[in-house]
């Protein structure tokens, strides 16, 4: 009971120009949102992996690298679990069910691998996408974080 | 800072800290520069200075095994962690590429 009163709520908001600078800038960003909460190395490459992922094909896809948009990064944690939402408003996506298998790519041409989407599956607990085309495209993920956090509930 | 030498009919490429897509970039150029001007047919991807690695990774290796393989040459990967054996698992790169110990 003690453990829901005091649950922790904190949130970020950032957003940047889609250009591939801003690629390990998002990472570093976020895995420096999460650190209080004594995650694992894994579990942070995990994030990291993730965020690189959904900010990667914001950039390259939903701007098609034309430089004139922003990626928007929002993060939220509810106790352990963290919440992240990676925004653009760029060209969206045709058929979402095609573009979430793996090896799936409309960019071969730019050595990308079609293998985005189920990093962010495999290394996430759960990935939400939302997209649409001519408006944007928002990928929800979410992962509980800390696997120690069970010592404080031993009532 | 990636690193590129050829020796004999190989070309060791040494991965910087973090291959994403906005490194990525540069190394498959390069990459690609020697494929073509010296005739290498075999190259080697070494990840031992490598912390963090994407999807990225991932495309770089399977568009230089498409240039290569079919001269007849070949893909290798060393030092690679837990992390990177899943990623190349889960893309099929295990079957492609030789992973040394
Ligand atoms: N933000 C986005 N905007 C538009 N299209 C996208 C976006 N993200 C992904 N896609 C589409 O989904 C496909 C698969 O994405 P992904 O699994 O990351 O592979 P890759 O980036 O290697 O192509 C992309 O090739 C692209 O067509
Ligand atoms: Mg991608």
């Amino acid at each position: 009971m003690m453990t829901q009163m005091n649950e922790q709520k904190n949130e970020m908001e950032i957003s940047f120009d889609a250009v591939s600078q801003n690629e390990s800038f998002a990472r570093v960003a976020v895995a420096a949102f999460v650190t209080h909460l004594n995650p694992t190395m894994e579990e942070i490459d995990d994030v990291r992996t993730a965020v690189s992922e959904a900010v990667t094909n914001a950039i390259i896809h939903g701007y098609e690298k034309r430089d004139c948009g922003k990626v928007y990064l929002h993060c939220r944690l509810k106790g352990d679990v963290l919440q992240i939402e990676v925004m653009d408003k760029g060209k969206g996506i045709e058929n979402i069910e095609r573009a979430m298998e793996p090896l799936f790519t409309t960019r071969p041409d730019l050595d990308r691998s079609g293998m985005g989407f189920a990093f962010m599956e495999a290394f996430m607990d759960d990935l939400e996408v939302e997209s649409e085309v001519g408006k944007g495209t928002t990928i929800r993920m979410t992962k509980k974080l800390g696997s120690s956090a069970w010592v404080d509930s031993e009532d | 800072m990636e690193e590129f030498q050829v020796i004999n009919n190989y070309l060791m490429i040494k991965l910087p800290e973090e291959v994403d897509h906005h490194q990525a970039t540069t190394i498959c150029k390069k990459a690609d520069h020697y494929i073509l001007q010296q005739n290498v047919s075999n190259v080697v991807f070494d990840f031992e200075d490598t912390k963090f690695m994407d999807s990225s990774g991932i495309g770089i290796i399977m568009g230089r095994y498409r240039k290569i393989s079919c001269f007849g040459g070949k893909v290798y990967a060393i030092h690679m962690d837990k992390k990177m054996e899943r990623m190349f698992d889960m893309a099929g790169l295990n079957k492609i590429v030789e992973v040394l110990e």
